[in-house]
């Protein structure tokens, strides 16, 4: 009969956090910017059908990196919290932080679990205010703590790289533009310093917009859209929205957008 | 209750169960007895009073459906409410008119327009129209022993159908029977005088404004000859909702624009008080 070899807490718990963020750094980064009327979401995917940001609920986007399948799993575990919350109280009593809260609660249940393998997976749950001073960010890392972020994050592989040129460069009240601009430059950094080019259709866009008179404020940026903005038309944000060809109706529901394809 | 009442505070196991992408499922699993059709009335004697909604009436016109309500709840002989609101955006691309029992009507509309929410979050596309009309469908069938009670909901459904480019209309019964319906639809107590006014008055070529003028001149006549429909009310300044549903999506008519439609018909009602006449042969 073998004898268990003893391994002390502080090294089962390292080993843990050790695969989670090996997990997670396989996968691309992806970033989160405050605008000015609101918060963009970009990340590299060269997937069209798997998401890495989705709408949670009214004012509440979500952003992940790592393994998709857990993440996926989180995500649809977020969209019922938030509609059963807003069924049984109100839709304004549906939170970024309380929403926060539960994901950062059951990452951190399952991290520490012996019985569970802990989760490879970043999450950023992001609410738009109605003024900038209102938006709320929020990183949860794959053991379960809860970073509170402004301005701008990072996170997946070389999340650390990008935060700090992100750091350096954003600043408040840039246009979705500029913004745009800025993520895509930050994302294009490889680890070694070197620059790389990502062509629009690899790039995944979505805007928590303040602006939309929509009560569903989340939505994808693609197609036309996409690179006219990545081109440096300031207007592009505005012009479409106001043509009402590509906006949603006033349940906020995401239209089949002709641009995509 | 809820979620981060529970235990650890972490997303309970049925939250994270892959699988289904409807609301209503879901809170089947998790939480039943919330679900508006699982309740259980105790067995009563004679009718239970609540408030009532009446009228609602939907016409198609080439490039869309128009839905409309009138603004009255009835409670026996007694008005319950002037300006309830019983004609609701479903999602972006349909929209549901309620008859029957208001506060059951509301809500089912309110777990209606989730269910239809829910899904487009979770798969991240739309439900064909024929889809979200066999939920509705689902619904009401669920209510059925409150109907039974006298406590019935029936709803109208109408919709822009953007694969076959085209408004359409689907009315059902108390058991969630469900069909579609050509041209022209109403349900609720003034139904039948409303359709008799829409018989005579719809054409295949309306527009837009001939649609919605329509459906007013429709509800008024359901007014005229139904006690329990209200009728423009200009003193109040309460006018019927009017909502259209195009390739645009989902429009509620503005009130200066539904009472402007009142008023013109109002106006030619003092000369004509049966309103327009349909040509005898």
């Amino acid at each position: 009969m073998s004898t268990p070899f003893y391994v002390s807490p502080q090294q089962a718990m390292a080993d843990r956090a050790e695969y989670a963020r090996k997990g997670i750094a396989r996968g691309r980064s992806l970033v989160v910017l405050q605008y000015a009327d609101g918060i963009v979401f970009v990340g590299e995917n060269p997937s069209r059908a798997l998401h890495k940001f989705s709408e949670i609920y009214d004012r509440i986007g979500f952003a992940a990196a790592g393994k998709y399948n857990e993440y996926e799993n989180l995500r649809i575990g977020g969209v019922r919290y938030a509609d059963l919350r807003g069924y049984t109280y109100d839709r304004t009593d549906v939170t970024a932080r309380g929403l926060a809260n539960v994901y950062a609660q059951t990452l951190g249940t399952i991290f520490s679990s012996a019985a569970e393998k802990p989760y490879e997976v970043e999450l950023v749950v992001a609410e738009v205010g109605e003024t900038p001073e209102g938006d709320q960010i929020y990183r949860l890392p794959h053991d379960g703590s809860i970073v509170d972020e402004h301005g701008s994050v990072a996170v997946g592989g070389n999340a650390e790289q990008i935060s700090s040129f992100l750091d350096q460069r954003h600043r408040d009240g840039m246009t979705l533009a500029e913004a745009l601009k800025l993520a895509v430059q930050a994302l294009s950094r490889d680890t070694n310093g070197s620059e790389r080019e990502i062509p629009a259709e690899r790039l995944e866009v979505a805007v928590l917009d303040r602006t939309r008179w929509q009560k569903r404020k989340f939505k994808r940026i693609v197609g036309n859209r996409l690179s006219r903005l990545l081109a440096g038309d300031s207007d592009a944000g505005e012009a479409s929205e106001t043509d009402g060809t590509d906006g949603a109706g006033p349940s906020g529901v995401e239209k089949t957008d002709p641009e995509a394809d | 209750m809820e979620a981060n009442t529970r235990s650890t505070g972490r997303l309970p196991a049925a939250f994270l169960t892959p699988g289904s992408s409807s609301f209503m499922d879901f809170l089947s699993e998790h939480q039943p007895e919330i679900l508006p059709g699982r309740r259980q009335l105790p067995p009563t004697q004679g009718v239970i009073e609540a408030p009532h909604g009446t009228t609602i009436v939907a016409v198609t016109f080439p490039g869309g459906v128009v839905l409309a309500g009138d603004r009255r709840a009835t409670m026996g002989n007694v008005i319950a409410q002037r300006d309830i609101e019983k004609v609701f955006p479903a999602d972006e691309y349909s929209a549901v008119g309620i008859a029957g029992t208001a506060g059951l009507a509301v809500e089912m509309v309110k777990l209606f327009q989730l269910e239809l929410e829910h899904f487009e979050k979770v798969e991240g596309a739309q439900l064909s129209l024929e889809g979200k009309a066999n939920r509705l469908s689902t619904m009401i069938r669920s209510n059925l022993g409150m109907a039974m009670q006298g406590l019935a909901v029936v709803p109208l459904f109408a919709g822009y159908d953007v694969d076959r480019d085209r408004g359409r209309i689907f009315s059902y019964d108390v058991t969630g029977g469900r069909s579609e319906e050509t041209n022209y639809a109403a349900t609720g107590s003034g139904s039948v005088f409303a359709r008799g006014a829409m018989k005579k008055l719809f054409r295949e070529d309306l527009t837009e404004e001939q649609a919605t003028t329509l459906v007013v001149q429709a509800l008024y006549d359901a007014a005229d000859d139904d006690s329990a429909t209200g009728g423009p009310d200009v003193a109040r300044r309460i006018y019927p909702i009017v909502t259209v549903i195009t390739e645009d999506g989902f429009r509620r008519l503005t009130e200066e624009e539904s009472s402007e439609i009142a008023r013109s018909i109002l106006q030619r009602r003092l000369e004509q008080p049966d309103g327009p006449r349909a040509a005898l042969l």
